[in-house]
């Protein structure tokens, strides 16, 4: 019996971005990523373009992290002092497509450190890995301006993805995206009207569309996900209906949202009917990732390697 | 495809005669069209009208019933492709495979395992709906002995699979009275399979390895007197089998093309427990009625079912939690009081921060309709009339011996009021839930 033709015809796409630059244009980046560019609903290529493959970016933080439990910090034990080398070992060993560098050090709560102790491990993060990179402010928004500035100027050149603007402050980092050539991510939680005013306002600024990543903040699963999922899912179909202040590829924070749950973190002594913490947080992680991905995600945050080679290996199959 | 409002009105009497309650049949036309409204309601409809609705009006993916009573499992009659344009209505049933050629001590193991995959979190109870005889040993005996036990030793409903009829047979007459779906009819035994499956007056699945074939055989097994279908769409390639979840909802959705319109079914079996949970996870996400896994450990379930639980939640209604007094751990008279609304999603982060600081505490949610703490507060659903009448309700002075309440840091706004009015002396809590046990081992201690 023949079958009727499903295929949806798509007027608009999702923008293409490229990420990090190398030598030729600039940087000193070994490769570069390129992501976006979906013609079709996520992994549904008979239809269109499906655009380019999911990446996964893996966190590296400019302090040792407080709160990871024991199962997260484990594979990274020895590198947690020395952000460089935690990168490299991201690369290296466990296959990340980019760094996250979150500065979370510069926090007023949390060390409240200054723009030339960032500076400084940006510049070595960059030195180690050949990748391009994710530079992630605190989000507190005086000391983020204050420090991301400088951190844009040191790494001028290199096209990062930094972030994050708000519809409450994004002139100062998006100014300066803009002079040191690099990419910029808007934030706007779980609010797709609000999404499509940041991204009118950092355009207004004259930053060209094709170089904003969108950020609608991350529900863990059990946590919100679905609100995630389907406000994703609502800016993908207006991304492909020719929304082009809704055209932007999209990034999701998985490890960290995926880490903070009951799920994931708890000791297996208070949690025994859940199994052990070393399967049940990393594939907390996993399905958080995995979920998503349906709902139409260009880059994925993600911490832990088994969770990072499991969802890489699920994009491969599904792509 | 669903008729519009005046594709309906063609067919009705047109007489605006009010006997349906509606002042014009223009209007009930479109009543009918949305779905708010019943033909029935019209005394002078023709019988014509009757067929025609009534066709257009049978739903695009038929409802399909495994097992009996309050545990069956139903799946189909969904209306939509994208959870936001309105809501997916029957969960994705989750089986657990166990196979009939175990020895009888990992059988019965196994089993004792699979009924307890029942798992608490956020203060519900989510558990898998199926088991999935596989017939792995071809044998008619073995497998009617094992479905027998299955049946007698699970409270779970029962998927009965087999590549032969005769074994169906032998293995449904163990167990037909739980309504157990029949899995293993492909194009070399429709007919026999369906033979098996009517008479029993079970559930079938059909299995081929393209669309058109699926088609072709589920129209086949519908002849055979078989009226409950689903589709098995597994494979060995998930790419495709994404893709097949996809084309068969749309073609049955948007193309109203009735040789698909039937719920479907996935086996999705991989070495790797990480891997098959996350392609399982994926069809359950995409349109999958039933997805059947190997692994068998609560934290490889606990995920699936979660995604589960999030998806098929009604995306225009907030989910609430019981607004009263919630005692985290061993919460005594000078234990601390905080309290936040009753959005479920808000209530157990803070509930599961509070447990995280291991600080005994009570948490009076606050019934604001199910919203966050800053929307009930602008909506004016969150003020201090509305806490002190909480307050009241759940008779916190009676449960504590200090009168200390620690508010959401995102209303701090509303303390001096709350002051005035609960006579409470009021502390200014974290606006973050995540700085709560940071707060309470502190700031509440010191």
């Amino acid at each position: 019996m023949e079958i009727p033709n499903v295929a949806d015809k798509w007027s608009g796409s999702v923008s293409e971005i490229t990420l990090g630059a190398t030598r030729d244009s600039g940087g000193s980046r070994q490769r570069t990523i390129t992501i976006g560019g979906a013609k079709s609903v996520p992994f549904m290529n008979f239809e269109g373009n499906p655009g380019h493959k999911p990446v996964v970016a893996m966190d590296v933080y400019d302090i040792p992290p407080e709160d990871w439990p024991e199962t997260l910090a484990k594979p990274f034990a020895d590198v947690l002092n020395d952000p460089a080398q935690w990168a490299k070992k991201c690369v290296e060993q466990y296959g990340a497509d980019l760094i996250c560098l979150k500065l979370e050090g510069i926090h007023p709560d949390k060390g409240d450190k200054g723009a030339d102790h960032a500076v400084k491990v940006v510049k070595s993060i960059l030195a180690a890995v050949g990748v391009p990179l994710l530079i992630w402010g605190c989000e507190h928004d005086e000391k983020d301006n204050e420090v991301m500035p400088k951190v844009s100027q040191a790494a001028k050149g290199e096209n990062c993805l930094m972030g994050v603007v708000t519809q409450d402050n994004y002139k100062t980092l998006t100014a300066t995206c803009l002079a040191d050539g690099h990419s910029l991510i808007t934030l706007a939680p779980v609010d797709i009207n609000i999404a499509k005013q940041v991204n009118i306002l950092v355009s207004e600024m004259d930053f060209p569309l094709n170089r904003i990543v969108m950020f609608q903040s991350t529900g863990a699963l059990g946590y919100g996900m679905e609100y995630t999922y389907s406000i994703q899912e609502r800016e993908r179909l207006a991304a492909l209906t020719g929304d082009k202040m809704m055209s932007m590829p999209v990034i999701c924070d998985v490890g960290h949202e995926a880490w903070r749950t009951k799920e994931a973190k708890s000791d297996d002594s208070e949690v025994p009917q859940w199994g052990p913490s070393e399967e049940r947080g990393p594939i907390w992680e996993t399905i958080t990732a995995v979920s998503l991905l349906q709902s139409g995600v260009d880059i994925i945050r993600m911490n832990h390697p088994r969770a990072v080679a499991t969802v890489k290996k699920c994009i491969d199959r599904l792509y | 495809m669903a008729l519009t409002g005046l594709d309906i009105y063609k067919l009705l009497p047109k007489t605006n005669c009010k006997k349906c309650g509606r002042p014009t049949c223009l209007a009930f036309a479109m009543q009918l069209a949305q779905k708010k409204a019943n033909l029935s309601d019209c005394p002078d409809v023709s019988e014509e009208a009757k067929k025609v609705l009534g066709a257009a009006a049978a739903p695009p993916i038929k409802l399909v019933t495994v097992g009996t009573g309050a545990r069956q499992v139903q799946v189909g009659e969904e209306n939509v492709l994208f959870r936001h344009e309105e809501k997916f209505y029957h969960p994705t049933g989750v089986a657990v495979t166990i196979h009939d050629d175990l020895s009888e001590a990992v059988f019965n193991d196994r089993l004792k395992k699979i009924n307890s995959l029942k798992i608490a979190r956020v203060g519900t109870e989510i558990e898998i709906d199926l088991v999935a005889l596989i017939n792995k040993s071809n044998n008619a005996e073995k497998f009617a002995e094992a479905a027998k036990k299955v049946s007698g030793g699970s409270h779970l409903n029962i998927i009965l699979s087999s590549a032969s009829a005769e074994n169906m047979k032998a293995a449904l007459a163990t167990c037909a009275e739980k309504r157990p779906l029949i899995h293993g009819a492909h194009t070399g035994n429709c007919e026999s399979m369906a033979a098996v499956a009517k008479e029993k007056n079970c559930p079938m699945t059909v299995t081929a390895s393209t669309l058109e074939e699926l088609a072709d055989l589920a129209e086949r097994a519908k002849k055979a007197g078989v009226e409950e279908i689903i589709l098995d769409v597994s494979g060995d390639n998930p790419k495709e089998v994404l893709q097949k979840l996809t084309k068969v909802r749309r073609a049955a959705l948007k193309k109203n093309f009735r040789a698909l319109g039937f719920p479907m079914i996935v086996f999705v079996c991989d070495e790797d427990p990480f891997q098959e949970v996350s392609l399982a996870s994926t069809y359950l996400l995409k349109y999958a009625g039933i997805v059947a896994v190997n692994a068998c450990e609560s934290w490889a379930i606990m995920p699936l079912l979660t995604a589960r639980t999030n998806i098929f939640t009604d995306p225009q209604k907030p989910i609430q939690v019981e607004p009263k007094l919630y005692a985290v751990g061993d919460a005594k008279e000078d234990s601390p009081v905080l309290f936040t609304t009753n959005f479920s999603l808000t209530y157990y982060t803070v509930e599961g921060e509070v447990e995280a600081s291991r600080i005994p505490a009570f948490i009076l949610s606050v019934d604001t309709g199910g919203t966050s703490v800053l929307t009930a507060y602008s909506g004016d659903k969150l003020n201090d009339k509305v806490v002190a009448k909480a307050m009241a309700d759940a008779q916190v002075e009676t449960k504590v011996k200090h009168k200390k309440l620690i508010i959401p840091g995102l209303v701090a706004v509303m303390s001096g009021k709350l002051q005035e009015t609960l006579g409470w002396e009021i502390l200014v809590g974290p606006r973050e839930a995540s700085g709560l046990p940071s707060y309470l081992k502190t700031v509440w201690r010191a």
